[in-house]
């Protein structure tokens, strides 16, 4: 069995959202709270403890009245590849609690692992760590529509989105029951996937050239899986984490917003997308 | 004991050997972590066999379908359905937390009655036999005294067997009283009926558009069927079609669009007439209309009255944009004009949607496909004749306490007149019943409507939530909710082929509620008589069966099925109908309030993340709204920096926002998507009842304004009040 799983070829399970698209509705966040059992407390208008695997934020150009311009843009996880799988996170957690699979290119969070220290939080540049801060409390009956597929976390461990890999595993098994060992694209959707109302989100595997995720970010492996399609662009590019979430927008000051120029840096000339 | 220095180190050494080697201190540490995480109230889901459903979701008219993902008799996901003809697969955040509404703490699990006074939420539990001979006393008494046409109902909408059933009852019973929530369907059906002379609703073929032309409709805030408009607005993204969107702040539909234009709001209607006369003015008119009745008026009055520079006066467009605009939107193929602001709840005023769609005929594209649709839907309910009785002869002859269909002729019912009515005294009722709406909250002015229903001695809610309305109510008698009944779910909401879907019993009642439909009927059937004679159904259910005939198995099978027809447009399009003369000497429907004392103008927005009408947000989706809307306990408006620097006020500020009608207090929010001397402020907020995951935040826009009553259709108007913003 592990000999057969060494000679398949590795996945990169990752996500091209498509900012153009993209309404802002906030339809992500919520497929992705029902999803996981992602609790909720009686003032959730502090965004810093407000846990929200998925995020979206609200870009501006800064220009002024009639010349503004917004852009809603959704933050999961990035599932940081880093070099050889050293995301940002994976290298400081001292409990191994949260881990780089290099079958499906997937940052996992272990829970029952996490002891609360939270460097992961401070070493993760997306924000996209969450920590509980309090035991989850549902209101009476509400626990009913936990789903069994995702476990419920409680006080001083950290969470965040893991592209859903519960489903990864459900459609593995079925498929193993079927005698089979390869996913087609749609039988590992993620929840906001699935659920955005625009479609705006594609996901499935960028090492599969038949993946619509493939063709819309033509990932270049040799350097991190930067993209070749030029609209196409990774938030904070420079930074060398090789995130496997992939943003697509036709505005240049979009793409523009997802890295950190100097006032006086050419962007045409640096824009590594 | 001698305790010497080597006996003492050895001891020392020895213990440190010791526990080194034993296991003990690192397995504490293990069971510490493992015992610290393992807390009993950190709930461990039950796993069990899973299975799917399809049912429709009734959370807003839109008539998505949805697929409940269950693990034995729980359900833990409601997804979007794939395959449906609305909303394949994708589904709004709304329809996404509808499980919250079902298990969560909002649920009225009980009949209640009201033991303190109104509002002070004191309540008795009772029996549905109880609830209801407690009805059927109060309704047998008003009879007898000949005072039927003073019971009414508020109910969603017009279509479906429920609101028939309370129709039916009403007319049984002998009142006119049968009344609705307003939209813009309301204004849409009118103006069909004045301009195509057809009884229809409009259908926009918006797939197929290739320019959309928005007057303020919220296309990606959740206008028409939300779901629907999302992937229409994603499909005209991916084909190049052309959007613009015309309101004076930059909302989500408008970043969106390809062009925004700012407008002065209010003033739309003469945006729309300045646009006829570049048109007409420009022979890009389609030729086949132009025969049409009405024409040589409509094309004086644009062209006498809407000069290009007047309107661009009025409504702070700038000429060359108006006349490219109105020169792009002739020479596109499939072009499309809409209206109704926001997510279209507020009717609207009559000029301002007759004139819009005087453009779609100008550009030829009425009953044409990517244009606008006259449609109907089918009529499936054929119930047996009501048999009336001399009672409710004598009471159907009264008028409408709200006006409609006398004082206004064209309208059907008139919910914004009904505060103003009651609290002249010009009218009043007896008794009210509330079903799927929440009108103490929704309705502009919810402050008078509450007095309203104060003077109201008997106020019945079929509620599933404890929402304002049922929290003022005397009984509450709660309804399942859409996923523990059965239900047709008819659905128009701007589609060009309209769709009746099934609710159904997901789950088994949680509660002790009882199907509306049902509750009806025991009423009906304990007054006796012919009223028990009107409903010859055993059940509901029996009634939805025999209502849908050979549709109930396709229904069941599939989840939906279209329904509904296009209307062919018989006779001319009338450009300039009666009701229309009044625009010879147009002025805007004004905003309430004196420049002097409210120097600025506050208007509402939509979005998508906050649900303004029955249904208030489940916390997920109060989760989701933004710390830029609602921020602790305070709704924020925004206003223009501009503005805020001449009101010294800066981001983040606490201010105190004063209208006509009502004042609040809120935080600042500075935008630069915002016209300079407007406030926007978001609905959805400041609901005083549900549970504490959302009373208590924000502010009420609805308290803040008045109706404003459209002079020939009578419907609400009012698009924003006069208003001041002072620091605090």
């Amino acid at each position: 069995m592990k000999e057969e799983g060494k000679h398949k070829k590795a996945k990169k399970y990752g996500m091209v959202i498509n900012l153009d698209e993209c309404t802002g509705c906030g339809a992500c966040m919520v497929a992705c709270m029902a999803e996981n059992n992602v609790p909720f407390k009686e003032d959730e208008s502090n965004k810093l403890d407000s846990i929200a695997w998925m995020r979206v934020y609200k870009l501006t150009n800064g220009k002024s009245y009639p010349e503004a311009d917004i852009c809603y843009l959704p933050r999961p996880c990035m599932h940081c590849e880093g070099e050889h799988g050293h995301s940002p996170c994976v290298s400081v957690c001292p409990a191994t609690a949260t881990d780089y699979n290099h079958e499906t290119g997937i940052v996992s969070q272990i829970y029952t692992r996490c002891f609360g220290c939270r460097y992961c939080m401070a070493a993760c540049p997306y924000h996209a760590r969450y920590f509980n801060w309090w035991d989850p409390v549902w209101p009476e009956g509400s626990t009913k529509y936990l789903s069994p597929n995702v476990s419920p976390r409680m006080r001083g461990v950290v969470e965040k989105c893991s592209f859903c890999f519960h489903r990864y595993q459900l459609a593995m098994d079925k498929a193993f029951l079927e005698g089979r060992t390869v996913l087609e694209e749609d039988e590992y959707q993620t929840s906001c996937t699935q659920a955005c109302p625009a479609g705006a989100i594609t996901f499935g595997d960028l090492n599969n050239p038949e993946h619509k995720v493939h063709q819309l970010a033509k990932p270049d492996n040799k350097h991190g899986g930067r993209p070749g399609n030029p609209n196409v662009f990774r938030l904070l590019e420079r930074l060398g984490t090789n995130p496997k979430v992939y943003y697509m927008s036709s505005r240049e000051w979009v793409r523009q917003a997802g890295d950190n120029y100097l006032d006086n840096e050419d962007f045409a000339k640096n824009y590594r997308h | 004991m001698n305790i010497g220095r080597r006996s003492f180190l050895s001891f020392v050494i020895g213990g440190a050997a010791g526990t080194a080697i034993t296991p003990l201190p690192w397995k504490l540490i293990d069971d510490s972590s493992i015992w610290s995480q393992n807390w009993p109230w950190t709930p461990v889901p039950p796993d069990g066999e899973y299975s799917q459903v399809n049912s429709v979701c009734t959370l807003c008219p839109g008539g998505c379908g949805i697929t409940l993902r269950k693990v034995d008799d729980r359900v833990v996901k409601i997804e979007g359905m794939k395959g449906h003809p609305i909303n394949d697969g994708g589904l709004c955040l709304m329809g996404l937390s509808g499980l919250q509404l079902l298990y969560g703490p909002t649920r009225v699990k009980t009949p209640l009655k009201r033991v303190g006074k109104r509002g002070e939420g004191k309540w008795e539990k009772i029996s549905w036999d109880e609830a209801i001979s407690e009805v059927t006393k109060k309704l047998a008494d008003i009879r007898s005294n000949g005072e039927s046409h003073a019971v009414g109902s508020i109910v969603d909408s017009e279509s479906g067997t429920v609101p028939n059933l309370f129709k039916r009852f009403l007319t049984a019973y002998g009142s006119p009283n049968f009344m609705t929530m307003p939209s813009i369907q309301d204004t849409y059906g009118m103006t069909l009926q004045l301009m195509q002379g057809v009884s229809a609703q409009a259908g926009f073929d918006a797939e197929n558009a290739d320019f959309i032309l928005s007057f303020g409709s919220g296309i990606i805030d959740g206008w028409g069927s939300p779901v629907r408009m999302f992937k229409a607005n994603s499909a005209w993204k991916a084909n190049g079609k052309k959007v613009v969107q015309i309101e004076p702040r930059l909302s989500n539909t408008a970043a969106k669009s390809d062009k925004w234009i700012p407008i002065k709001p209010g003033t739309e209607a003469v945006l729309a007439l300045g646009l006829a006369n570049v048109i007409i003015t420009n022979s890009l008119d389609s030729k086949k209309i132009s025969r049409s009745t009405g024409f040589e008026s409509f094309k004086k009055l644009v062209q006498n009255e809407y000069s290009i520079d007047k309107v661009s006066k009025i409504t702070g467009i700038n000429s060359a944009t108006i006349v490219s605009l109105a020169k792009n939107f002739a020479r596109a193929s499939k072009p499309l004009a809409i209206c109704g602001k926001g997510q279209g709840s507020i009717p609207g005023s009559l000029n301002e949607f007759m004139a819009v769609h005087a453009l779609n005929a100008l550009v030829g594209n009425i009953n044409k496909e990517g244009g606008v649709w006259a449609v109907t839907e089918t009529d499936y309910i054929k119930w047996p004749k009501l048999e009336m009785d001399s009672v409710a002869e004598n009471g159907m002859q009264k008028e409408r306490i709200d006006g409609a269909g006398s004082e206004y002729p064209h309208a059907n019912s008139l919910l914004n007149r009904l505060a103003e009515v009651i609290n002249s005294g010009d009218g009043s009722l007896e008794v009210i019943f509330v079903s799927g709406a929440n009108p103490l909250y929704s309705m502009p002015d919810s402050k008078a409507m509450k007095t309203a229903f104060d003077s109201i001695p008997f106020v019945v809610s079929f509620s599933s939530y404890m929402d304002e309305t049922a929290d003022n109510a005397d009984l509450i008698l709660p309804n399942h909710v859409y996923l523990e009944r059965y239900e047709d779910v008819p659905t128009l909401a701007g589609l060009s082929k309209p769709i009746v879907g099934l609710t159904r019993p997901v789950v088994k009642p949680q509660f002790d509620t009882k199907h509306v439909g049902d509750v009806v009927m025991l009423i009906a059937k304990a007054l006796g008589g012919g009223m028990a004679d009107a409903f010859p159904w055993e059940s509901y259910e029996a009634c939805l069966k025999e209502t849908l005939g050979v549709k109930w198995d396709v229904l069941v099978e599939k989840g939906f099925e279209f329904n509904g027809d296009k209307c062919i447009l018989e006779g001319d399009f009338n450009f300039y109908p009666e009701a229309m003369k009044s625009l010879s000497n147009f002025t805007p429907v004004s905003a309430e309030g004196s420049a002097i004392s409210y120097p600025l103008i506050l208007i509402p927005y939509d979005t998508i993340r906050l649900a303004n009408g029955y249904i208030g947000d489940p916390p997920f989706a109060i989760k989701a709204v933004e710390d830029t809307v609602l921020k602790g306990k305070n709704s924020c408006v925004e206003i223009n920096p501009k503005t805020g620097k001449e009101l010294g006020l800066t981001e983040g500020r606490y201010a105190s926002l004063l209208t006509p009608r009502g004042k609040a207090k809120v935080k600042v929010h500075l935008y630069e998507g915002i016209m300079p001397g407007i406030i926007a402020l978001p609905r959805g907020l400041g609901h005083t009842a549900y549970d504490k995951y959302l009373a208590g935040k924000g502010c009420n826009f609805n308290e803040l304004i008045g109706p404003a009553e459209d002079p020939v259709s009578g419907l609400d108007a009012a698009w924003g009040i006069r208003a001041r913003l002072t620091k605090v």
